[in-house]
């Protein structure tokens, strides 16, 4: 059994189907990033994860535990960093800290905390509130508060979508490294491309909602480390690149017309390794 | 914006002595007119013996220092010191507010957090709030029997619907993003509550403090005219059957300073934890 089991996921609200039959599982150590347009349930599959929404049906096993609400097991790094305001940057993550490790004392949780700012890069803000940070240096604590907890598995919530285009490679580089050094596991939303071929191991792609579904799964073929500056040298990349943009733009929403038929276990596609890939999808059609 | 703020003191000086410099034409001893009233006194048979009148600047300068020399003089029931009236109305206000604040906030905490509650609650809340606080004095004079404490009572009525209707409000208003974070933290239910949403609420919650503190300064000064015995409303009113108007004029000057220090030190807290997004 996966680390993470995704098993027949399905969010209703009344007789409207947001997705239905979503199977899919992770490993250990993987990232994994998720793609679609938006209304897909992205957010949803994602706060069904982490405990804060419920699926109608279906389960979701982590570690050979169901996932019945939120726990310290799953980080979350938000959408809108969702920072205290009230306490710096050092209360924030310290806030996190205590919740995991009641028992320790102040300096216990002040070392444990100094190491994860430091580790994001935000020594020497420790104590200033969040007003005073920039939108990258928020989404920073926002990390450094989800690596924190030290959880079993980290969920993003299209943690950059808010940023400069050059903070937002900064990041993705520190998150790169991070990931590496911890062997964490990653769930994480995007919207951007480049980005979930910069940091991905898979890539699930979404069909567009209502009754949206994983239409396929993308692997990763691109060596690692991979490199933001150098990535795009490798022609494997433009042939995954193409292959989700495709995606994207036309076959997205062929499955809601039925020009596609919903796959019960999404195949597993490697575009970057050869073109055969898009023609195996094109085979699918009716 | 310096030179702004010194220009404006400037003119708040130039406005105070422009008022007072009418108050001081307006009050100048008046030759005719005076004797005119005085000779009308005489006809009605009341005798030359002028009253005061509207008293002249010197005169509310000479009482308020006499008034202020002494603040803690207390000579019977019908005789003391401003200073003790003004602590009789404080203690007053002070335990009104801390019963409304200790009533207040946890109900408003409880309303604000469970939908239901508040939906259940509101009509009451609305019915009750716009009643002016005095019209419970009788209510509050036959049940509880002792008129001091139900001036306390009518402050408690009256700073309640501010602070509960804000808390409520803030509490229920709180950001679901800081809510969820706890949430994925796993914090247990009175921490959440004392380190995510009070925090959260604490500006709306003293911004409803601030609000309660004015109305409550507003109205121990009618409650103590109704009531009488002791306080500042008193003072005012006893004063007004010695018809003496300097005493008046003072006491209006104190209940002002008074209520604006209130208002200040209510807003220093408010200031100390408001926090900016």
């Amino acid at each position: 059994m996966s680390f993470l089991e995704i098993q027949a996921l399905a969010r209703r609200y009344g007789s409207a189907t947001v997705f239905e039959q979503v199977n899919f599982a992770m490993e250990k150590g993987e990232f994994v990033c998720i793609i679609g347009h938006s209304g897909c349930g992205k957010t949803t599959i994602l706060n069904i994860l982490a405990g804060l929404d419920r699926a109608s049906e279906g389960v979701v096993v982590m570690d050979n535990r169901e996932v019945a609400g939120p726990s310290l097991d799953r980080g979350v790094v938000f959408q809108g960093h969702a920072l205290m305001p009230w306490l710096s940057v050092l209360g924030n993550i310290a806030f996190a800290v205590r919740s995991r490790w009641a028992q320790w004392n102040r300096i216990q949780v002040q070392t444990h905390c100094q190491k994860f700012i430091d580790l994001v890069g935000l020594t020497g803000a420790e104590h200033k509130k969040p007003a005073e940070l920039s939108g990258g240096m928020k989404q920073r604590v926002g990390i450094a508060r989800a690596f924190a907890i030290q959880p079993k598995m980290l969920l993003l919530d299209e943690p950059f979508g808010a940023l400069d285009a050059l903070t937002r490679g900064t990041i993705q580089d520190e998150l790169v490294r991070i990931c590496a050094a911890t062997r964490q596991t990653v769930f994480m939303i995007t919207h951007d491309v480049d980005e979930a071929i910069l940091l991905a191991d898979r890539i699930l792609l979404m069909s567009n909602g209502p009754n949206a579904c994983i239409a396929e799964i993308v692997e990763n073929t691109l060596a690692k480390p991979r490199d933001r500056h150098n990535v795009h040298h490798d022609p494997q990349y433009y042939r995954i690149r193409n292959h989700l943009v495709d995606f994207l733009v036309n076959r997205s929403k062929l499955y809601q017309t039925g020009e596609l038929r919903r796959p019960a276990q999404p195949p597993h596609v490697r575009p970057g390794l050869h073109d055969a890939a898009s023609a195996k999808i094109v085979n699918l059609r009716h | 914006m310096k030179a702004q703020s010194l220009t404006a003191a400037l003119l708040s000086v130039a406005f105070l002595c422009l008022f007072l410099g009418i108050w001081h034409l307006a009050t100048l001893p008046k030759g005719e007119a005076q004797a005119a009233v005085d000779e009308y006194a005489k006809l009605l048979g009341k005798g030359a013996k002028k009253s005061d009148g509207f008293p002249t600047l010197q005169q509310l300068g000479e009482a308020a220092w006499t008034q202020l020399r002494d603040p803690l003089y207390d000579r019977g029931a019908n005789d003391k010191g401003i200073g003790i009236q003004l602590g009789h109305s404080l203690a007053r206000v002070g335990a009104g507010y801390a019963l409304a604040i200790l009533f207040a906030v946890p109900l408003g905490f409880l309303i604000g957090m469970s939908p239901l509650l508040h939906r259940a609650l509101n009509p009451f809340v609305q019915v009750l709030k716009p009643i002016s606080p005095l019209a419970w004095m009788p209510l509050a004079l036959y049940t509880i029997k002792d008129s001091s404490v139900s001036g306390v009572f009518v402050i408690f009525i009256c700073s309640v619907w501010p602070m509960l209707i804000n808390t409520a409000f803030g509490v229920a208003s709180v950001r679901r993003d800081w809510l969820n974070v706890a949430r994925t933290l796993e914090v247990p239910p009175l921490r959440k509550a004392f380190a995510v949403i009070l925090p959260a609420a604490a500006p709306t919650i003293l911004t409803g403090m601030r609000i309660s503190i004015g109305i409550a300064w507003l109205v121990i000064v009618a409650a103590e005219m109704l009531v009488g015995g002791t306080g500042i409303g008193y003072f005012v009113w006893n004063e007004w059957n010695n018809l003496n108007l300097t005493n008046v004029i003072f006491a209006i000057l104190v209940i002002g300073v008074v209520g604006m220090l209130l208002d200040f030190l209510i807003g220093r807290l408010q200031r100390a934890v408001t926090y900016v997004e």
